[in-house]
């Protein structure tokens, strides 16, 4: 792995697995410790769909049998654990039989799709903006502006989501109210599809746009400030550079790089955030599964869901630790 | 006397003599002063509210469905009257009296869950911070681990199990999710204080190991402490709102978080209720803007360098 030092790669790697593994073996535990019986749910909704369900002694029995809960709880651990690594959490309780990483699959891609597409927004205005705000040339208004509009992003996505929801769609209508595309467009490659999605995305990447980009330009600012006074700029400077071509290729450029760094940090709650902003939108990916699945106690796919995220932060956060020190050759690795 | 005297001051110069007539304490800043402001005005119409509403209005059906608060007609031309100040909800709840009880509900689950997140963040980065070897290794791990987790995805499968919790009870399960910054934070810090002269001097002289970390090194840290403290509140509440919002959290308390899940769930939106999710939304807004003061505020105590930038 060349650069990267192997006691470090080791050191990240324990940390990976074993975030994977608590997280995974925390999500297992606590259903085991709830005094609800996933069987006697099961029996529940069949009772509830049939009016009066016979020989209910032997349907808890085998519906204990078939969920694998009669075995000893050190089978079942591993059972869960190895089934994990695959991906696969067994059948939805209340999709049945759907496999809940059928499931699974069909949603990520809308959660990804749309946690990279405003993730890549927030990131180029975020940096911009904090940039400008240090940058001598900027217009006042900038300097004055983005400060005052840095009071959003104590706001939770959830929160700039019902009210962009209720201004852009109820209000005016300019864009729907709910889901990931129109039903009246049939899902594949056309470019009708494509242009409802972008329209049916746009306020939920928008509502989490406006309330994180201020998390990047306050972090861009301090950075840049610590730019600003370098040799190298004055030297460019000196040398007569435009100002425009200072800012972005001597002092953007270097400022940038620990941005990547705090992503690592803040991706948790962007995911979580993102998750709260799809259930209101009712948007087509995680985030609905996983309130569908609390509506219907479908636990399997509460643990799938909330396995698969983990898994996405603990994996992004290892990968940006890795990758740090290619795209920052001032930083080099050591062995913590 | 010199004609230096008098130059009219410039603006930065008058700021600058004014600071010192307060002898600059730095605790007195704008920012600080209006994040808690907010704060206590929330607080504030949680404990007035309870001496002059009647608060049995919080109850289902104790008032008329879908009133607009005063000054406001909803879609059946109802306008609002001074009996419901607020407006009413969908299922018949006094607005106003709502968010007597559920605003300061909300604050109370995030105080709670990072007090207990920060006592066990400040134990544990001492200890780590402190003892090194094994010690420091498990804890700096257990932290790395627990920081990527994200608390919403692992408090929601417990609620979904376990259904109904209490106010206290969801706070103490956040808790369990906003002690590894703190124990990063204040581990970082002791690592470089112990190498500083006072330590080092108050070490040499025979002082207890808890005299140097309460009496020698904990007051240097205050300020860092408050602004994690700041954080993890901010954390929690988030965290709090957001299981609130899937409809788990406590069913039958109310709390900001639920009323605007109630509202999504009865499609207010659409009904253009917007008193219904618009007054907690507005009000969460508030204690998180308060909240983004304070930590701005305490940031330029903690950090004077800053205090000449803005």
């Amino acid at each position: 792995m060349g650069r990267i030092p192997r006691d470090y790669l080791i050191n990240r790697l324990v940390t990976l697995v074993l975030t994977i593994l608590i997280a995974a073996t925390i999500i297992w535990i606590i259903p085991r410790l709830s005094p609800v019986d996933p069987a006697e749910i099961a029996l529940g909704r069949m009772a509830a769909g049939a009016g009066s369900v016979a020989n209910s002694e032997e349907i808890l029995a085998q519906l204990r049998a078939n969920m694998g809960i009669d075995q000893p709880l050190i089978v079942q651990y591993f059972k869960y654990i190895s089934g994990a690594l695959v991906f696969d959490f067994g059948l939805s309780t209340a999709a049945f039989p759907t496999p809940v990483s059928t499931l699974i699959l069909n949603a990520l891609p809308w959660t990804l799709g749309l946690m990279i597409l405003s993730l890549l927004i927030t990131f180029v205005i975020g940096n911009l903006l904090g940039a400008l705000m240090v940058w001598d040339r900027s217009p006042k208004l900038v300097r004055v502006a983005i400060p005052a509009a840095m009071v959003f992003t104590s706001i939770p996505p959830i929160l700039s989501g019902l009210l962009l929801m209720w201004i852009f769609a109820a209000k005016l209508q300019w864009f729907p109210l709910t889901g990931a595309y129109s039903i009246f467009v049939e899902p594949g490659w056309s470019w009708s599809f494509v242009q409802s999605v972008l329209h049916h995305g746009f306020l939920p990447a928008l509502s989490i746009v406006v309330v994180t980009f201020g998390f990047w330009a306050l972090g861009m600012r301090g950075l840049m400030i610590g730019v600003q006074g370098e040799d190298y700029v004055k030297l460019a400077e000196a040398k007569g550079l435009r100002p425009r071509y200072i800012l972005y290729r001597y002092m953007i450029r270097n400022a940038i790089l620990p941005q990547i760094t705090a992503f690592a940090l803040k991706i948790g709650l962007l995911i979580a955030g993102q998750v709260l902003v799809e259930r209101i939108f009712a948007y087509n990916g995680m985030g609905k599964l996983l309130y569908d699945a609390i509506l219907n106690q479908d636990f399997p796919v509460i643990q799938g869901v909330s396995y698969v995220i983990i898994l996405i932060t603990a994996l992004s956060v290892f990968l940006v630790d890795l990758l740090y020190p290619f795209i920052d050759p001032r930083i080099r690795h050591e062995a913590a | 006397m010199t004609s230096q005297d008098n130059m009219p001051m410039t603006r930065a110069e008058k700021k600058q003599a004014r600071r010192i007539r307060r002898f600059d304490n730095p605790w007195i800043n704008p920012k600080l002063i209006w994040g808690a402001a907010l704060l206590l005005g929330i607080v504030a119409i949680g404990i007035i509210g309870r001496f002059v509403w009647n608060l049995d209005l919080v109850f289902t059906g104790s008032a008329p469905l879908k009133l607009p608060p005063i000054g406001f007609e909803n879609l059946r031309g109802q306008p609002g009257v001074l009996d419901h100040p607020l407006g009413t909800d969908g299922g018949g709840r006094d607005m106003l009296s709502l968010i007597i009880i559920g605003a300061p509900n909300t604050l109370f689950v995030g105080l709670l869950a990072s007090l207990i997140g920060m006592s066990i963040g400040i134990f544990l980065g001492f200890s780590a911070g402190f003892m090194g070897g094994r010690t420091d290794d498990v804890i700096r791990v257990g932290a790395d681990v627990m920081i990527t987790i994200p608390p919403l995805l692992i408090l929601v499968v417990f609620q979904s199990a376990f259904g109904d919790v209490s106010l206290t009870m969801m706070a103490l399960l956040i808790a369990g999710f906003v002690w590894q910054s703190p124990t990063r934070l204040i581990r970082a810090q002791v690592l470089s204080m112990k190498q500083s002269g006072y330590v080092q001097m108050a070490q040499l002289s025979g002082a207890s190991t808890s005299h140097i970390m309460f009496r020698e090194m904990l007051p240097n840290l205050v300020p860092y402490l408050f602004g994690s403290f700041i954080a993890s509140v901010t954390t929690s509440i988030v965290t709090a709102v957001g299981l609130e919002v899937l409809g788990l959290g406590p069913q039958r308390i109310p709390t900001l978080g639920r009323t605007i899940y109630e509202a999504i769930n009865a499609g207010a939106l659409i009904q253009n209720l917007w008193w219904w999710w618009g007054i907690p939304t507005l009000l969460l807004g508030i204690i998180f803007i308060g909240l983004l003061l304070i930590n701005l505020g305490l940031d330029e105590v903690s950090n004077p360098r800053l205090r000449k930038l803005s």
